[in-house]
């Protein structure tokens, strides 16, 4: 990779209570790519995603050491709030607010300190655009969002996320309760989203990976096993460990 | 019908006929009062104060009095209770110092009223120099209301999805706009049920008062906070077993009274309830 990384880990563990979740995690992720990130479960990927925007934090037990930059710049100079901003998030299970679809989108920029209401509006409205859902529900703004679609649900936090404007976007999971369909339009979204942003997908589903990452790294018990071009960790790997995850032999 | 089917009948019949029994005591109270009180009720004993040594006239100071404590009461332990639900849910670390707190709320709840009532009145009254006054039977009742208001507003705290707090976090948003954004508005409504639960215990409570702020009989209005008034639990105390001859009717009227004030109270929180209820969109 030639650019400079937009996110850089160094000798990143992390720990819950005494226990070490990840061990000595070293990735470099570059401007405008999607990295995959594979592993079974428990494998440390959501805590390695978690821990990019502090959210591991939540829990009281938990504690990290090594180094983790943003643009070459150590993110503990950053305060939470300004690193959430440039580092959002999409979990799981599609999370809306019980509040309407315009309002959750408005959310972050409310908190944010935006009031102008002309800007919130065209800010909504371009973020719906590039999650693909503003077609969708341009005219039912003021509904509840919980009425959408889980599918719809989930391009929804991908607008909200987008509408703080964001550098970096974590997908952790993003699919998992969605059916193929709402999972291509998803995947279509992240890939037009590629021009102007990074992405980081950590995924149950190894063809997911290969359909839509440019790099993929395979999380193994806390550890990194390997990280290269999707092609060829899935054709030729370089450990058996990440072979025998992928063909399917894993134990 | 098989057999499963008539024992499940049979079952549903008696915990319905249970609860309907949990009805039938507050339906033969009210209809009690109503029967013996409804006819001494006019528009001269709502609005009137008492005369004759309260043999005659209305109730309105006593009416005005308990108002202004139960306002007094709140405005004392709805900041105090809600904002230490918040302390305890979102900000408090699980350590000594916390289960110390949780503890003296529980025990608080469990304090008999007539200690508080003494507690009031050689803290407020005679140490702070308050008098007997609406001030230290505010503070009393305060006190007193405390335990129910943190019990409620906690649990109401606690019943908001984690998922909100992370949806706002990850965002960006602070601790404190997440608490008031994402937290706070979901949970009124349980704060609310809680408040003005305990608030009716305050209105109808007699120890409390009693050296506290109640008088026996002055039939004015008070002037000030720092101003002795008559109460309705404690005047119904005085005209029902400190006074002779006084006709049965005026007990009941004033019970009356005292029963219709409460429900007006539950019936501006249940209004209160369905308005923020609406702003949660599911």
């Amino acid at each position: 990779m030639v650019s400079e990384p937009v996110i850089k880990t160094v000798h990143l563990d992390c720990f819950f209570g005494s226990q070490r979740v990840l061990r000595d995690i070293n990735i470099e992720i570059s401007p405008n790519e999607i990295l995959g990130i594979i592993g079974p479960a428990n494998s440390g990927k959501t805590t390695f995603l978690r821990a990019l925007n502090r959210l591991n934090y939540l829990h009281r037990t938990y504690s990290q050491t090594g180094e983790i930059l943003l643009d070459g710049r150590d993110t503990r100079t950053l305060s939470d709030n300004l690193l959430r901003k440039k580092i959002g998030i999409i979990f799981a299970l599609p999370q809306v607010l019980p509040v309407t679809i315009f309002e959750n989108v408005a959310y972050g920029l409310k908190v944010h300190g935006t009031t102008n209401k002309e800007t919130v509006r065209r800010t909504v409205e371009e973020a719906l655009q590039r999650a693909y859902l503003w077609e969708e529900v341009k005219d039912r703004l003021q509904e509840p969002a919980v009425r959408l679609s889980g599918g719809q649900q989930q391009r929804l936090c991908i607008a909200r996320t987008l509408a703080v404007g964001p550098q970096v976007i974590l997908y952790d999971e993003p699919c998992s309760g969605l059916d193929p369909i709402s999972t291509a339009k998803v995947e279509d979204a992240m890939q037009q989203l590629k021009t102007d942003y990074t992405q980081i997908l950590v995924t149950n589903n190894t063809k997911q990976a290969s359909r839509v990452s440019e790099r993929c790294a395979f999380f193994l018990m806390g550890e990194l096993v390997e990280i290269g071009p999707t092609h060829d960790l899935f054709t030729i790997p370089q450990d058996k460990r990440t072979d025998d995850y992928i063909t399917g032999r894993f134990g | 019908m098989n057999g499963a089917k008539i024992r499940q009948q049979i079952a549903f019949s008696i915990l319905g006929g249970i609860t309907l029994l949990v009805v039938v005591p507050i339906i033969l109270v009210i209809l009690y009062i109503v029967i013996n009180g409804a006819g001494a009720i006019s528009w001269q004993f709502l609005t009137e104060a008492p005369r004759n040594g309260m043999k005659a006239g209305g109730i309105f100071p006593a009416i005005v009095g308990t108002i202004a404590l139960v306002i007094g009461t709140m405005l004392f332990s709805l900041p105090l209770g809600v904002l230490s639900a918040i302390y305890l849910v979102e900000y408090a670390r699980d350590d000594w110092f916390t289960r110390m707190i949780k503890l003296s709320v529980v025990n608080l709840s469990g304090i008999p009223s007539i200690v508080y009532g003494l507690f009031g009145f050689t803290a407020f009254v005679l140490l702070l120099r308050l008098g007997t006054s609406i001030l230290a039977g505010s503070l009393t009742l305060a006190i007193m209301s405390l335990p129910v208001i943190i019990t409620a507003s906690k649990e109401a705290l606690e019943s908001v999805p984690f998922t909100y707090r992370e949806i706002s976090l990850s965002l960006g948003a602070t601790k404190w706009q997440t608490i008031r954004y994402c937290v706070l508005p979901y949970a009124i409504p349980g704060i609310l049920t809680g408040t003005v639960l305990s608030l009716s215990r305050a209105a109808g409570e007699t120890a409390p008062i009693l050296f506290t702020v109640a008088a026996f009989y002055l039939p004015r209005l008070p002037h000030s906070a720092f101003d002795q008034v008559m109460a309705l639990p404690y005047h119904l105390y005085v005209i029902a077993t400190q006074v002779p001859n006084i006709p049965i009717s005026l007990s009941f009227a004033t019970a009356l009274t005292l029963i219709a004030l409460v429900f007006l109270m539950n019936l501006v929180s249940i209004i209160l309830r369905a308005h923020y209820r609406k702003k949660r969109l599911w």
